[in-house]
């Protein structure tokens, strides 16, 4: 079944991380403002990878990592154009010009900053193609996805995560009550200081943010980093209303409280 | 007579109408109207106030089905419905990834609302562009322990599983000494 989508919506590292977890094999191929990447992966390793009409063969990959110079690459273009990159990796290695070593950590290298490119992504489509894998002769490497991830998905994270710990920006805030706490003693930041200033529960963080010109992802770095110094707490905004209380079972007797869940299914299954 | 409740949820045109219509045994109240923003007309109409099913148990008990609205401006109602719910359900569009994000935020925003049991529902996996379940579980971030269930909201032998899954779950808990 189809695994696409639009990166707007699911990023690269979204996708390296299912592809990795699920041990994926294919081709991701990822649509860009201007060009096409194609991505291979082979049980949820990076094998390989073409970007655009970038030259990704093994010459132009050596010349880039300075295993070969400039003039070496002109001939090997040249002379050694109908040769595969196995062929000519076996040629070179056996030649004395590179080790193994060279080419693996070359063609590792090249393949890591296409990906890292490809975090700069923000729109465009994708598509995994499982049928589709790397081509036979070009030289596959085998790289763990997970450092790429982590380094990837660090901003994305730190987003996520901000809007876990503060869901809403309708709450407001308020100094903890604690005796010995003085924020004179603390080091805050320029944006910190901002931000304290409108501290009150009559404000919710979203108003705060507006009168401080801070975007969601800002406000919501700021409030997290006081919470975390615990100097704030989240509140209900003054003059909104509570809640009231509304039990989920009309009956606080624990049998009886099965009882009705019982009956329900019973009833469900009935349909 | 006793009344229970529970919650449908889910981004925009997951399909929680549908799936409450399949096993309603009263027409939906449901409060559609046309869609005003262009960037959101993927359908004609959508779920402004709520969505209202029932289910006669007994002589003595009702289940309430609740959908919440599918725009995210409509979004201060969660709350409200959210009260007194015996769990709640998140639909999701298994054909649109691009909606997976706000499905994990509405899941996140109910389970801070009340900590009651849940069950996430991948709608339209009859599609041919449907998305695997495995895939669905990794990018909804659901752990093992979360029921991810194959569902089509039109086909009430699919919502009846989901509803009964989700009571399960409740039982569980209950027996567990959770509720």
């Amino acid at each position: 079944m189809a695994l696409k989508g639009n990166l707007r919506d699911f990023t690269i590292t979204q996708l390296l991380n299912l592809i990795n977890l699920a041990h994926k094999t294919g081709t991701l191929i990822v649509e860009g403002p201007s060009e096409v990447a194609r991505v291979a992966f082979r049980e949820g390793k990076l094998a390989y990878v073409q970007i655009g009409q970038e030259d990704n063969s093994l010459a132009a990959v050596l010349q880039r990592n300075n295993k070969i110079n400039q003039a070496q690459y002109r001939v090997l273009k040249t002379r050694a154009a109908q040769m595969s990159d196995k062929e000519l990796g076996l040629l070179l290695i056996n030649a004395g010009y590179v080790t193994q070593e060279d080419v693996l950590s070359s063609l590792q290298s090249y393949a890591i900053n296409v990906v890292r490119r490809l975090y700069t992504w923000v729109e465009g489509f994708f598509r995994f193609d499982n049928d589709q894998v790397s081509p036979e002769e070009k030289i596959t490497v085998r790289i763990d996805l997970e450092n790429l991830i982590i380094e990837g998905s660090r901003q994305l994270r730190e987003w996520e995560q901000l809007q876990e710990e503060i869901p809403s920006l309708e709450m407001a805030l308020k100094f903890t009550d604690r005796p010995g706490a003085n924020l004179r003693n603390i080091n805050l930041s320029v944006e910190e200081w901002r931000v304290v200033s409108y501290i009150n529960p009559k404000n919710s963080i979203r108003q705060i943010a507006r009168v401080t010109k801070m975007n969601d992802l800002e406000i919501r770095r700021v409030v997290y980093s006081l919470l975390q110094a615990g100097l704030i707490e989240i509140i209900r905004p003054e003059g909104m209303p509570i809640p009231v209380g509304v039990r989920a079972f009309p009956t606080q007797n624990k049998e009886e409280q099965k009882s009705l869940v019982n009956r329900l299914i019973s009833r469900i299954r009935s349909l | 007579m006793q009344t229970v409740k529970m919650v449908v949820t889910g981004p925009f045109n997951a399909g929680k109408t549908e799936f409450i219509r399949s096993v309603s045994e009263i027409d939906v109240v449901s409060t559609e109207r046309k869609i005003s923003s262009e960037a959101e007309k993927i359908k004609d109409t959508t779920t402004v106030a709520m969505d209202f099913g029932r289910i006669t148990v007994d002589d003595d008990l009702v289940l309430y089905l609740f959908g919440t609205p599918g725009q995210k401006r409509f979004d201060f109602m969660w709350e409200i419905l959210s009260e007194g719910m015996l769990g709640f359900i998140v639909v999701v569009d298994s054909t649109r990834p691009e909606t997976f994000r706000e499905a994990r935020s509405i899941l996140e925003t109910f389970r801070a609302y009340a900590p009651t049991p849940y069950v996430v529902a991948a709608n339209k996996q009859d599609r041919l562009d449907a998305w695997e379940m495995d895939d669905m579980r990794h990018a909804l971030r659901l752990d093992q322990k979360t029921k991810l269930l194959p569902c089509v909201a039109t086909n009430k032998e699919k919502v009846k599983s989901v509803l009964l899954e989700l009571l399960y779950s409740i039982l569980a808990e209950m027996e567990a000494g959770g509720s």
